[in-house]
C-alpha cells in the first residue's frame, strides 16, 4: 500500500481509506512494529463492534512489552485479519501490507483530517 | 542443555518400594475421575533425583551468588536467621485447621506483624491474606468496588500513570474496572493537568506507585491526593517500592486510603521463583470493614480468627495466606528496629544514586537528577551500532550478574531499570560499573559479541519469540 495515501495517528496506527466508499483499513506503522520488536500476540476487536476515535481497541503483545492499540478512526469493524491469530509476525514483516489489522466502516470520515500525513508522521518520530 | 528428569527415567527403576496390595478406592469417587493408567512419574533412583536437582541449583542465578539488580523487584539478601525461625518445629508443625487455642503463638505473630506494618505505613488496618503484590492490588480493587457499591455510586474508571507497575492495569481489569493511563510530564512525575482532566464522577481510584518506576518521588503528592479526593475517588498506593521510604515517610500520612506491601521485597523474604509471597493490604479505618474474613483479633488475653465481618469482600486465599513468610518478615523487622529500617532506605537510595552517577556517561538517565532506590537508564545510543538493550542485558549474564529489568517503564526508550538494594557493598557496585562500561565499549567495538551473548551461561541465546508464540507447557510422558 502507498504510505503517501495513508493517515497516521500519534499512537502509531495508520488508516488507509479506500476509494469513495466509507471503508478504511487500519494497522500499525513500520516504526511501531520495529520498536515493539517481535510481536507474539495481537488482540483485535471482533467483527461488528464499534471502535471510537483514539480510544483503546485492543493490545499488542511483543516479547519485551505489551502495548495498547488505539482506534485511529471511529466506525464499525467489518473485517478482522484472521491470519494474525497464527502468524502475528506478519505485522513485523509487512506492517503496511499483509500485517494489517482491521477494516472499518467509518462513521465520521472527517476524523481523517485530524490525523497526520506520512511526512508529518516521519517528522514526529524523528523527534522521539 | 540439561535433560529433564523425565528424560532420565528408566522403566522399572525405583527409589522406594511400596506394597503391591491394591488400594480400595472409595465408591464416592465417580468412575470418570478414577485414574486408568500409571501416575506418570519419572522412574529414577534417589541419588539420581538428588543429583538432578543439585545440578539444576548450580545453574541458577540468585542473590546468594551475586548482584541481582532487577529494578522494582527489590532483590535484597535474605538473612538466614529468617529461615531458622521459619523452620522452628513450633511453627512449621502447625496445621491451619487446629483450634485457635492451640495456635496462640502463631496468631500472636500475625497480630504483632499487622501492628508493625500498620506503624510503618500509617494505615489503620491490615489484612495479610493476599499472597502476592498483584493479589494485594486485586483485593484493594475489590474493596474499592464494595466501598462505591455501598455508597450507590457507579464508578468504573481507575487511573494509572505510565510510570506505575505493570500489574496495576491487570488488577484493575480483573476486578471489573477499566484502566486509563495518565501520561507523565517531562520531569517524570504525574502531569497534574492530565490527571485533573481525567478525574471525573466515573473515577473510582487513582493507583499510584511511589516512588514511581523511574525512581522518582512525586514531589506534588499532596496536590495529587487532594484533587483525587475532591473528585470523590480513592487513592491507592502500590507499595512495591516502599524500600525507598521506610521510616522516612508514611503513605497513610500522605493521605492514601489503601496500599499493598510486598513482604517478599521490602522485608527480605525469598522471591524470584514465583512464590510463596505475601502482599498485605493496608487500609484506613473507614475501609477496614471491607477487609476479608478471617481477621485475627485479641480479646480477654486470647487471640482468635474472627469471621464476624459481615461487610467483608470474599476471601482471596485459603486460610490466612502464607504464614511462613510472615515469620521471616517479622524477624527482619524486629532485628532492624525503627532505626535500622530507616538506614535500609538510606543505604538503598545511596547505592542507587552511586550507580546512577557512575553510569550516566555511558547509559544516560533521561528522567531525574537524583533518584530514590532505583533509576532508569537508556541504551538508546547503542542502537546505531545495531545493539539493543536486550543484547546488553544478555551480555551482563556472562559476567555473573543478573540483568536489570528491561524495556520498562515504556516512557524511556531501550530502558534499563536498575535497583541495587542496600545489600550490596561498594566493591560489588564498582565491579558492576566496570562491567557496564566494558559492555558499552564492546557495543561499539565488537557488537557481534553482544548480539550472540550470553557465551558463558549454561545455555546460549534462547529463542524467546518461539517460546512466546508457540509455548510448550507440558512435557509429554510415555
Amino acid at each position: 500500500m502507498d504510505v503517501d495515501k495513508m493517515r497516521f495517528s500519534k499512537e502509531h496506527e495508520w488508516v488507509a481509506a479506500e476509494g469513495s466508499d466509507k471503508m478504511a483499513t487500519v494497522g500499525i506503522t513500520e516504526y511501531a512494529a520495529g520498536e515493539l520488536g517481535d510481536i507474539v500476540y495481537i488482540e483485535l476487536p471482533e467483527e461488528g463492534t464499534e471502535v471510537k476515535f483514539m480510544e483503546p481497541m485492543g493490545t499488542i503483545e511483543a516479547v519485551k512489552t505489551v502495548a495498547d492499540l488505539y482506534a485511529p478512526i471511529s466506525g464499525a469493524v467489518k473485517e478482522v485479519n484472521k491470519k494474525l491469530e497464527d502468524e502475528p509476525e506478519l505485522t513485523n514483516q509487512s506492517p503496511y501490507g499483509e500485517g494489517w489489522f482491521i477494516k472499518v466502516e467509518m462513521s465520521d470520515p472527517s476524523e481523517l483530517e485530524k490525523l497526520m500525513s506520512h511526512e508529518e508522521y516521519q517528522e514526529m518520530i524523528g523527534k522521539e | 542443555m540439561v535433560k529433564t528428569i523425565f528424560v532420565k527415567s528408566e522403566k522399572g527403576r525405583k527409589g522406594y518400594r511400596f506394597s503391591n496390595k491394591p488400594i480400595a478406592i472409595p465408591e464416592s469417587i465417580p468412575e470418570e475421575y478414577r485414574r486408568k493408567g500409571g501416575v506418570g512419574l519419572p522412574e529414577v533412583s534417589e541419588p539420581q533425583v538428588v543429583r538432578h536437582f543439585v545440578a539444576l541449583s548450580t545453574l541458577n542465578h540468585h542473590v546468594d551468588r551475586d548482584l541481582y539488580p532487577l529494578g522494582s523487584c527489590t532483590m535484597k539478601y535474605n538473612p538466614k536467621v529468617n529461615e531458622d525461625v521459619a523452620a522452628m518445629k513450633g511453627f512449621s508443625g502447625l496445621h491451619p485447621e487446629q483450634s485457635c487455642e492451640d495456635l496462640q503463638g502463631a496468631l500472636e505473630v500475625i497480630h504483632v506483624l499487622e501492628n508493625k506494618l500498620s506503624a510503618i505505613t500509617g494505615m489503620e488496618a491490615v489484612s495479610l491474606q493476599s499472597a502476592a503484590g498483584a493479589q494485594g492490588e486485586l483485593l484493594g480493587m475489590f474493596v474499592a468496588r464494595k466501598h462505591f457499591d455501598d455508597r450507590k455510586e457507579s464508578r468504573t474508571k481507575v487511573l494509572v500513570p505510565d510510570t506505575a507497575h505493570g500489574t496495576n492495569p491487570a488488577s484493575v481489569y480483573t476486578a471489573g474496572f477499566e484502566s486509563r493511563t495518565i501520561r507523565s510530564g517531562d520531569d517524570g512525575e504525574v502531569d497534574i493537568d492530565a490527571l485533573a482532566e481525567a478525574l471525573d464522577e466515573k473515577t473510582a481510584v487513582l493507583m499510584l506507585t511511589v516512588p514511581n518506576t523511574l525512581g522518582i518521588f512525586e514531589s506534588r503528592i499532596d496536590r495529587i491526593i487532594e484533587i483525587t479526593h475532591k473528585a470523590g475517588a480513592l487513592c491507592y498506593l502500590d507499595g512495591a517500592n516502599l524500600n525507598a521510604i521506610l521510616g522516612h515517610a508514611r503513605p497513610g500520612d500522605m493521605g492514601f486510603d489503601m496500599m499493598h506491601l510486598n513482604l517478599h521485597k521490602t522485608f527480605s523474604t525469598p522471591h524470584g521463583g514465583g512464590g510463596p509471597g505475601s502482599g498485605p493490604l493496608c487500609v484506613k479505618a473507614a475501609l477496614e470493614r471491607y477487609l476479608p474474613n478471617p481477621r485475627v483479633t485479641f480479646e480477654d488475653g486470647n487471640y482468635r480468627f474472627s469471621y464476624d465481618n459481615t461487610d467483608a469482600v470474599g476471601a482471596i486465599h485459603s486460610f490466612y495466606g502464607n504464614f511462613a513468610v510472615y515469620l521471616r518478615a517479622l524477624v527482619y523487622i524486629e532485628r532492624l528496629g525503627a532505626e535500622g529500617l530507616r538506614r535500609v532506605s538510606a543505604v538503598a537510595n545511596l547505592n542507587a544514586n552511586y550507580l546512577a552517577k557512575a553510569l550516566a556517561d555511558t547509559f544516560p538517565i533521561p528522567y531525574g537528577e537524583r533518584c530514590m532506590h532505583e533509576f532508569v537508564a537508556s541504551g538508546e545510543s547503542y542502537k546505531k551500532h545495531g545493539i539493543r538493550t536486550l543484547d546488553i542485558a544478555k551480555r551482563l549474564l556472562d559476567f555473573g550478574f543478573h540483568a536489570p529489568t528491561i524495556y520498562f517503564p515504556l516512557v524511556v526508550s531501550e530502558a534499563l531499570m536498575i535497583e541495587p538494594t542496600e545489600t550490596e557493598s561498594k566493591e560489588t557496585l564498582d565491579r558492576f560499573i566496570a562491567v557496564m562500561k566494558q559492555i558499552a565499549r564492546e557495543a561499539v567495538e565488537q557488537p557481534e559479541l553482544l548480539r550472540e551473548a550470553p557465551h558463558e551461561c549454561p545455555v546460549g541465546r534462547l529463542d524467546e519469540i518461539t517460546a512466546n508464540r508457540r509455548p510448550v507447557l507440558a512435557e509429554p510422558y510415555e
